[in-house]
């Protein structure tokens, strides 16, 4: 028996979209922790604000997922509720920007430690197929919406 | 300390992260729990046991746990399954302390949680934690 939810259907993506997406976001934050470059960590932060606030099927690594990567899958494509995996891209928006004030500010210590944080959720994403900030989404729905 | 050493630290880290949350999901963990009644999962209990998955909408794990699940109580009559879904029932989530979905809850005749496991369980492990009950 199961209990229908009163939820209104939610909007879904291709579940293996995030975790190509992790893999782009590990090389990226890679090359940032190590280049310290104001420039790529900025980027970064850029495609994690499109993907949060505007969508992840808009945003840049998503672009590229469904142009170059799902057409050459086979198979079903298995949806996942799109909002725990978007709201993990504004988890990983505020790490960026905590990094990114922390190069501008030449706190560099915050910088690293704030990046390594966002590489070490982006690498269980694609090597495990973990996504951390999914699941901190249930959670604070237990804590905010009303039963 | 310089940049390549730290990255290759954190993805060892990261790694061991990685293979001690693999190896602890799905277990089926065996921890006395309160007792639900028989309106707050929509069903009388079963015989022996009653399995109740909590879901979210569009969980691939979730749909895993559910095809295993239900496959290994149709073949009993003393067993029933039922799915709830999170969003929709945050008063139980939160009494029962659910923090991500798939989670089972075994619960026994009398309605006590004896068990539960977080992410989608290992067919012998439910089968297991069934029998012990």
């Amino acid at each position: 028996m199961t209990q229908t939810s009163n939820n209104p259907a939610p909007v879904t993506i291709d579940a293996r979209g995030p975790r190509f997406t992790a893999t782009i976001t590990l090389v990226v934050l890679a090359i940032a922790l190590l280049t310290q470059s104001i420039y790529v960590i900025g980027f970064q932060l850029l495609v994690f604000g499109m993907a949060a606030f505007i969508g992840l099927k808009k945003a840049p690594y998503g672009i590229i997922y469904r142009k170059l990567v799902q057409p050459r899958l086979r198979g079903p494509v298995p949806l996942e509720d799109q909002r725990p995996p978007r709201f993990a891209q504004l988890v990983g928006f505020i790490f960026a920007l905590v990094a990114f004030i922390g190069l501008l500010t030449e706190a560099n210590t915050v910088f690293t430690i704030a990046t390594s944080f966002a590489l070490v959720a982006a690498f269980l994403n694609s090597a495990f197929g973990f996504c951390l900030g999914c699941q901190m989404y249930l959670i604070l729905v237990r804590i905010f919406k009303r039963a | 300390m310089n940049s390549p050493l730290l990255l290759l630290m954190l993805l060892a880290l990261a790694t061991g992260i990685g293979f001690r949350i693999r190896a602890t999901q799905g277990r089926v963990k065996e921890k006395p729990g309160l007792q639900l009644t028989k309106a707050e999962i929509g069903t009388t209990f079963g015989k022996r046991a009653t399995l109740v998955q909590f879901s979210t909408t569009f969980c691939s794990a979730c749909r895993a746990a559910k095809v295993l699940i239900a496959d290994v109580v149709a073949k009993r009559d003393d067993v029933k399954y039922v799915e709830i879904d999170a969003e929709s029932n945050l008063k139980l989530v939160r009494k029962l302390d659910i923090k991500s979905t798939p989670t089972t809850i075994f619960i026994d005749a009398k309605g006590f949680e004896i068990a539960r496991a977080v992410g989608a369980p290992k067919r012998d492990q439910v089968i297991a934690a069934i029998n012990r009950l």
